[in-house]
Order: structure tokens, then sequence, then C-alpha cells
């Protein structure tokens, strides 16, 4: 009976907490996607000092860069070096 | 009759519809897999597609689509009488609105979980789109006029409400604060909210000097208001106008600051609601009163009115705008689809047959029934209060005082209404900015150019009509235009699901019959309103409701003939489901 109650109250949180869940992984996808800009500000004619650095990330978001550029609305990689597409 | 036999004849319905109608609809129309890819799994992306669990996905749907329209709609329409509401709905449900919900998710599962603005593109063409845009902007500019009213009305004629109703704002604000900074549980801190806000409304009840009452500080209904206006119509006068400042800065406030966590405490009210109405129902075991069909109601007839007095609650097109908008795009199996969509709106139309009952139970008797509803313009001023008030005497069967749960059930009403209202203003600043960057206009694009023109038009729009009360009261003459624009948007979703079927060369019977239905309603509803009321050659006419309704028939029209173009249209290639 004690578990079934849990379920529903996990249940009900659950339904309560969907759109906000949602919301907030949209404002992390944000600020995830100026710190890609911020990456590449070179693109946008802003000097970049550690850009020798940021190469070094590159295995670790070639996948991500792709979705990136493609919700920046480029369909094709805009940066010749990476080639995700 | 009894009021607990109608109840369950209709749940009854809504059990078999569900259990049989829908299955077939399910196997043999809509041909559901359940290896089907959805958006939620080939997108999945953590933010929009997110495959969900179909009853946190029903739950979250449910509470997205059920507000304060269908407790609205039928508590004016059984001016004609209990039974053609009572039909209205449940039939409505199963067979019009049951289809339109599921097969809008479904038409939107099947397409990357696009949304029917932009399925209307793909499907019909550019103009379709166009119309789509345009009949969501009347729709949303009526929504914010008529909720702005209900509202007002109910802060004038139960201002003991007004209190816990402002309450909710900070309440909101610090649950936003602590979920979003401190990374807090929704659960704990909005009941408490909640039970602060029911505390003060208790509390309101029982003492005047918490009741914020306008009428009363101008001295009485006969005491003399702003600007030479009477008592009760400044009182609408400076509701509106706070309501039309708050719903500014609520809809230019980011979502997860006062909107969101709005919700979380209103989703609480629409449990507490219903177990208030359902469980009330049977501890008090009323007699309904009200005459099965009323023979008094001579000034309007019942054929064609009824059917867009009711929208929501039987079929609503706004329930398409969620279910390809978010849901589409959640589903994790695309057999739940079934569950989701179809018994979402079952859930609309449980709320909306408590709405009735409540109503139809409340008077003592028939002649009482007929004596409030002695006119349809009454009728839609008054049906509100009646429902109030017939809630608040279900719910003494729970032991609550009579006053406490009035107070308790406009909060109710009022907080839906708030919400949307909110997110119709919103929409409204979207559908605007939009229609601006589609124009080459981009100060439109503006949040506050866009937001000001929202909240303007809408206020201006509600402020016009005079009622009995005057200036402002006359926000419910809106009502019908509103359920036609709904209905309007129900009739083109319906168009596309059949455009949809017809082009995967399947049987298209099932949406394209209700569609006709809403549609051959809404034109003569229409027809009738326009010319022989509204226009200018009548007695009872009215510019503000000529114009618009003049503009809706325009938009029936057009979708008619996109309708039976799009569907007479032999050049459309076939399209292949797994696409």
């Amino acid at each position: 009976m004690i578990d079934k109650m849990k379920q529903l109250i996990a249940y009900y949180e659950e339904v309560l907490s969907m759109p906000h869940r949602q919301e907030i992984a949209r404002e992390l996808r944000n600020e995830d996607d100026l710190f890609l800009l911020l990456l590449y500000s070179e693109m946008i004619g802003i000097p970049n000092p550690v850009y020798y650095y940021t190469l070094e990330l590159y295995p670790h978001m070639i996948e991500k860069f792709h979705d990136w550029h493609l919700r920046m609305g480029m369909d094709k990689s805009p940066l010749s070096g990476i080639r995700c597409c | 009759m009894n009021a607990i036999a109608l109840a369950a004849i209709g749940l009854f319905i809504f059990v078999i519809g569900y259990r049989f109608y829908s299955k077939f609809v399910a196997e043999k129309i809509y041909r559901l897999d359940p290896n089907y890819v959805t958006p939620a799994h080939r997108f999945k992306d953590g933010v929009d597609f997110v495959p969900t669990n179909k009853f946190v996905l029903w739950g979250h749907h449910f509470t997205s689509v059920a507000g304060a329209a269908p407790i609205l709609g039928p508590a004016i329409a059984v001016y004609w009488g209990w039974l053609p509401a009572v039909l209205w709905v449940v039939l409505g449900t199963v067979f019009a609105a049951g289809v339109h919900d599921f097969g809008t998710l479904v038409v939107s599962v099947r397409n990357k979980g696009q949304s029917m603005g932009t399925l209307a593109n793909k499907l019909v063409g550019q103009r379709a789109k166009i119309l789509f845009l345009f009949i969501i902007l009347i729709l949303v500019l009526m929504v914010n006029a008529v909720f702005a009213w209900v509202i007002a009305n109910l802060f004038v004629t139960f201002p003991s409400s007004v209190l816990p109703v402002f309450i909710q704002i900070p309440l909101a604000i610090w649950i936003g604060h602590a979920v979003y900074k401190k990374n807090a549980k929704m659960l704990v801190p909005s009941l408490i909210a909640l039970a602060v806000m029911y505390l003060v409304a208790v509390l309101a009840a029982e003492y005047q000097v918490l009741q914020i009452d306008l009428v009363r500080y101008f001295g009485g209904e006969d005491g003399a208001g702003l600007f030479g206006l009477g008592a009760i119509s400044s009182a609408f006068f400076i509701w509106i106008i706070i309501l039309m400042i708050y719903v500014y800065i609520a809809s230019t406030l980011p979502v997860w600051k006062l909107l969101q966590p709005r919700d979380f405490i209103n989703s609480h009210q629409l449990v507490v609601g219903l177990g208030i109405l359902y469980l009330g129902l049977l501890f008090t075991n009323p007699e309904v009163t009200a005459p099965m069909t009323n023979s008094a109601a001579t000034d309007k007839s019942w054929f064609p009115l009824l059917f867009i007095t009711i929208a929501c609650g039987a079929i609503s097109g706004f329930h398409g705008l969620v279910s390809s908008g978010t849901s589409s795009k959640q589903l994790n199996k695309e057999t739940d689809a079934r569950f989701v969509g179809y018994f979402g709106a079952v859930g609309e139309g449980v709320l909306a047959l408590i709405s009735i009952i409540a109503v139809i139970t409340f008077f003592p008797t028939a002649d009482a029934f007929k004596e409030a509803y002695n006119s349809f313009g009454a009728a839609s001023g008054g049906g509100l209060g009646n429902f109030v008030q017939g809630a608040s005497q279900l719910a003494t069967g729970l032991g609550i005082p009579v006053d406490i749960a009035a107070t308790i059930v406009s909060i109710i009403v009022v907080s839906f209404a708030a919400t949307t209202l909110d997110t119709s203003v919103r929409l409204m600043r979207y559908i605007i900015s939009e229609l601006g960057s589609e124009y080459k206009l981009p100060a439109l694009e503006k949040t506050h150019v866009a937001t000001t023109i929202a909240v303007v038009s809408s206020a201006a729009l509600v402020l016009i009509p005079e009622g009995p009360n005057g200036f402002g009261s006359g926000g419910y003459l809106l009502w019908p235009l509103f359920g036609t624009s709904n209905q309007l948007l129900a009739g083109i979703n319906l168009l596309l699901i059949s455009v949809w079927l017809k082009r995967l060369g399947r049987n298209y019977l099932i949406t394209l019959i209700p569609m006709i239905f809403l549609m051959f309603m809404t034109l003569y509803a229409m027809i009738i309103q326009v010319f022989t009321e509204w226009a200018f050659w009548n007695e009872s006419s009215s510019t503000l409701l000529f114009v618009f309704g003049a503009i809706i028939l325009g938009f029936a029209l057009w979708i008619s003939i996109t309708a039976v173009s799009a569907l007479l249209n032999k050049n459309l290639p076939k399209l292949d489901p797994n696409e």
C-alpha cells in the first residue's frame, strides 16, 4: 500500500516537473551554444587568445558540434577544419 | 433524474468510446505501429524530443488542455436544457474531439513531430499555413478578451477570491526561484503554496476586511464610480486594466519565473477541483432540477448555437496545437498516442460533464432555473456565477461551508483563466512577431512592441461591448466568437488529418464527417448571427460583433473552399507512411 502511494506521488511529481525539466534543459543548451560560439569567436572577427587549447577539445565536441551548427541554422559545417558533414 | 445516474451514463459512454471506437480508429485508420521509431527517439535531444512514459505524458497533456473554457461553455449552454448540452459533450468527445486530438498527435508523430501550422504548408500549401496563422491570431485575441472578462467578473461577484489569487503570484515566484536556482523539489513547495492560498481563501471568506470589493468601495451597486461610470462598470474597468498590466509583465518574463511554477500550483487545483466536484456529487446525491429541454428558450435557437457555445469539452482546435506542439515530440511508442490523445480528450469531456451537472443540480426548482436562465444574455452573463454556486453546493457534501467553497471554486476558475490568458498573450506576441518577419516589418518583431499590440488590442476588445452592467461587463458577448474560432481551428486540423489519410490511400470519413459537421454548424451559426442580429439593419446591431463575425465567416468560407479543393485535388502525390 505504502509502495503504491510512493509510486503515485513519484508519478504525480514527474507530471508536474516535465515542462520544467524541459525549460531547464533548454536554458542549459542555450548557455552551451553561447560557449561554443565563444570558442569559435574568430568566425565573427573576435580574436581568441586560447584557440590553441580549444583545439584539444576537438575530439570531445565533434558530435555536439554537428548538432550545434544545425541549431544555429547552418546546414553544413561552417569550419573547413571540422568536417562533420 | 438522479445526477449520479446521469454522470454514470456519461462516463460509461466515454469508457465505451475509448475502449472500442478509439481502438478501431487506432488499428484500422491511423494504423499505429508499435515498432515505428517516434520522433522522441529519432531526434532525441534531451530538450524537446524526450521519450516519456505514456501516463506522465497524458498527465501533462491533460493539464495543458483543461482550463476554464470547458467550464464556462457548458454553464451557458444548459440554457437550452441539460439534454442537448450533455449529448453534445458526450458524443462530441467520443466522435469528434477524440479523433481530432488523437489524429493531430499521430499526423505530427508521422511527420517528424512538426506542428500543425508547418504541416498545413506541407500537406495543402502555403496559403493554408497563412490561413492557419490568422485563425490562431483571431482565436488568441478572443481568448484574451473573454478570459479577462471571466476573471474580472469573478472578482466582482466573489470579492473574497481576489486576495488568494494575488497571493499566488509571489508564491509562484518563490517556487520558481527555489527550483531553478537551488534545484529544490517542486512537489512540497507547490503544495505549501496551495495550502497558503486556501488558508487565505478561508480567512477572506470569513472576514470582510480581506475581501477586495471594488463595488463596495464605490458605495454599493448604485454608487458613483470613475469618470461618471456606475460602480460595477468601474470595477470591471479597473480589474481589466490591472489584469492587462499583469499579463504584460507575466508574458514577457522567462517562463520559469512565473508561468511554470503557477502551472504546478494549478495542476493541483485541477485535481482538487475534479475531486471536490465528483466526490461532492457522490456525497450529496442531488437530483437534476433543471428541465431536460427548456421550452422557454425561444430567443436563440439551440440549433446551431449549441455547437459553438460548447467548444472546449466537446471539440476544441486548441488541443491540436498542444498535441502537435509538445506531446508529439515526447511520445515513447506510437501506440501510446491512443491513450494520450484520445484519453486526453475524454479527460476534458469529464470536466465539461461535471460542469453541466454542477449547474443543473444547483437550482431548487425548474422554475428557479428558468428564472435565472430567462434569456440567452442572462445565461451567458450569469452562467459562470451559477457554476461556482452549483459547485460549492456539491462541495457541502464534503463538509465544506458554502461561502468558503464558493471562494475556493472561484479561485480555481480564476487560476485556470489566468494561465490561459498568460499563455495566449504570449502566443499572440509570437504570432505578431512571426507576421512581422513574414511581411518584413521588423518593428513588430520587438518583444515590447508585439506585447503592447497584443495587450492593447485585447483590452480594447473586452472593454467595448456593453453588458447589462455597463462598460466592460459585456465581455461574454464575445463568447460565440471564441467558440467559432476554436471550432474553425478544429475544422482545419480535421481537414489536414483527412488530407493526410487520403494521400495515404486510407478511409478518411472518420475525420471528414466531424469536419463537415463542424464547418456546417459554424457557417450556419455565423450567417444567422451576422445577418439577423449583429448587422446594422437589425435592432440588436453591434458594429464590433458584426466586423469580427464577418471576418470569421470569411475564414470559415475560405477553409471550406480550401478543404474542397484539397480533397478533390488528384495531383497531390501519394505519401509513404514510413517516410
